[in-house]
């Protein structure tokens, strides 16, 4: 029930705005087309200059996953999933998450075609899937659009915030589905 | 320590693609994802045009300082650096809104609208205000009611119920929102690197 109205939702949310944002527009006489035209003149310099940004960025990540070191570092760091209650399998991903989400997408989608989805390995790596942003990713693209270099503590906040995420997913999984 | 980590990640992977004997693998994963990363952006032209389009008429409508005014007694606490019913506000809320609908296309456009506005009232400098660490501690770890990519995964693979995990995401980026939000004012009211603007 619930869910149908959120699918509902965010089938609509979309034809709602452009609806209603010009007709209350035209409501307060605002010139809608020439407005729309004047903001969306931003939307080509925004987006170039995030390129040398996002370029920096997934150059790097790129590396590090191509080459395996990426894979390394989620062995490395293996004896811990035990100690937490998670099956190991899914330790890539929770060390993935914050770098690329296409990557996780493949990982996830790869795990569920092996283990089931409605295993526990499955229904874990679809809430990981669920929760938390592409961190890196997402601060390479809003820092990058303002022409931000220092990130102060912002990546910090992010990556605890992706650990307490996998942390909570490991916690409600086995709680719900194990 | 951004420099620190970008260095990190690109000499780990060169030292260990040279161990295994496979260093061609470097540079062909440099050259596509820096193809990518153009890709994308040039992607995000069209969509950012768009949503900034709509903001634009949004706000000389005076819509986005009414939906600023509307959440002022959370925004003021979160955002104490902000003028109240400054435009970077109704950007935020409008950023955070859509990500919850899981509009990411929208989202973002709306994000990089609050970024301008915030970098506005930080003086164009090239180092990240409190407000901005705020709003991208909000951001990243922001609750998706309709994680719609993963469901259409499960249901792809066959699942019988795929939408069992909505509740345990929404639980999940709970915490994890939790935690981004005590973390940054902790930042932001505590430590050394608080304090500024």
């Amino acid at each position: 029930m619930l869910l149908s109205i959120l699918t509902l939702i965010s089938k609509w949310a979309i034809p709602f705005l452009l609806l209603s944002v010009p007709l209350y527009g035209m409501l307060k006489k605002v010139p809608v087309y020439e407005s729309f035209v004047e903001g969306a003149e931003q939307g080509f310099y925004t987006a170039v200059k995030i390129i040398p940004f996002l370029v920096g960025m997934m150059v790097a990540i790129s590396v590090f996953r191509a080459s395996g070191a990426m894979e390394y570092l989620s062995r490395a760091v293996a004896p811990l999933t035990a100690l937490i209650g998670a099956p190991s399998e899914i330790l890539p991903l929770a060390v993935m998450r914050p770098l690329s989400g296409s990557a996780v997408l493949g990982m996830s989608t790869e795990l569920m075609k092996i283990y089931g989805p409605d295993s526990l390995i499955g229904r874990l790596a679809s809430v990981m899937q669920g929760t938390t942003d592409t961190t890196f990713f997402v601060l390479t693209v809003y820092f990058g659009s303002v022409g931000i270099k220092k990130y102060r503590y912002a990546l910090l906040t992010g990556l605890t915030a992706d650990i307490s995420g996998f942390l909570a997913s490991v916690y409600i999984c086995n709680l719900l589905f194990r | 320590m951004l420099n620190l980590i970008w260095f990190l990640l690109l000499a780990s992977g060169i030292i260990v693609a040279a161990f295994n004997g496979n260093i061609e693998v470097v540079t062909e994963a440099a050259l596509t994802a820096a193809q990518g990363a153009v890709k994308i952006c040039i992607d995000l032209v069209g969509v950012m045009a768009l949503w900034l389009g709509i903001m634009k008429i949004a706000e000389q409508g005076g819509l986005i300082q009414a939906l600023a005014r509307l959440m002022k007694p959370l925004m003021v606490r979160l955002f104490p650096s902000i003028p109240p019913e400054h435009p970077a506000l109704g950007a935020i809320i409008l950023n955070l809104s859509a990500n919850m609908l899981g509009l990411g296309n929208a989202a973002t456009p709306f994000g990089m609208r609050a970024m301008q506005e915030m970098q506005k009232l930080n003086s164009d400098s090239p180092e990240a205000s409190t407000a901005m660490c705020t709003f991208l501690a909000l951001n990243t770890s922001c609750i998706t009611l309709i994680p719609a990519t993963i469901i259409g995964v499960r249901v792809s693979l066959g699942s019988p119920n795929p939408t069992e995990i909505v509740g345990a995401c929404i639980f999940a980026t709970s915490m994890a929102m939790l935690m981004a939000v005590s973390l940054d004012y902790w930042f932001r009211t505590r430590s050394p690197w608080g304090g500024k603007d």
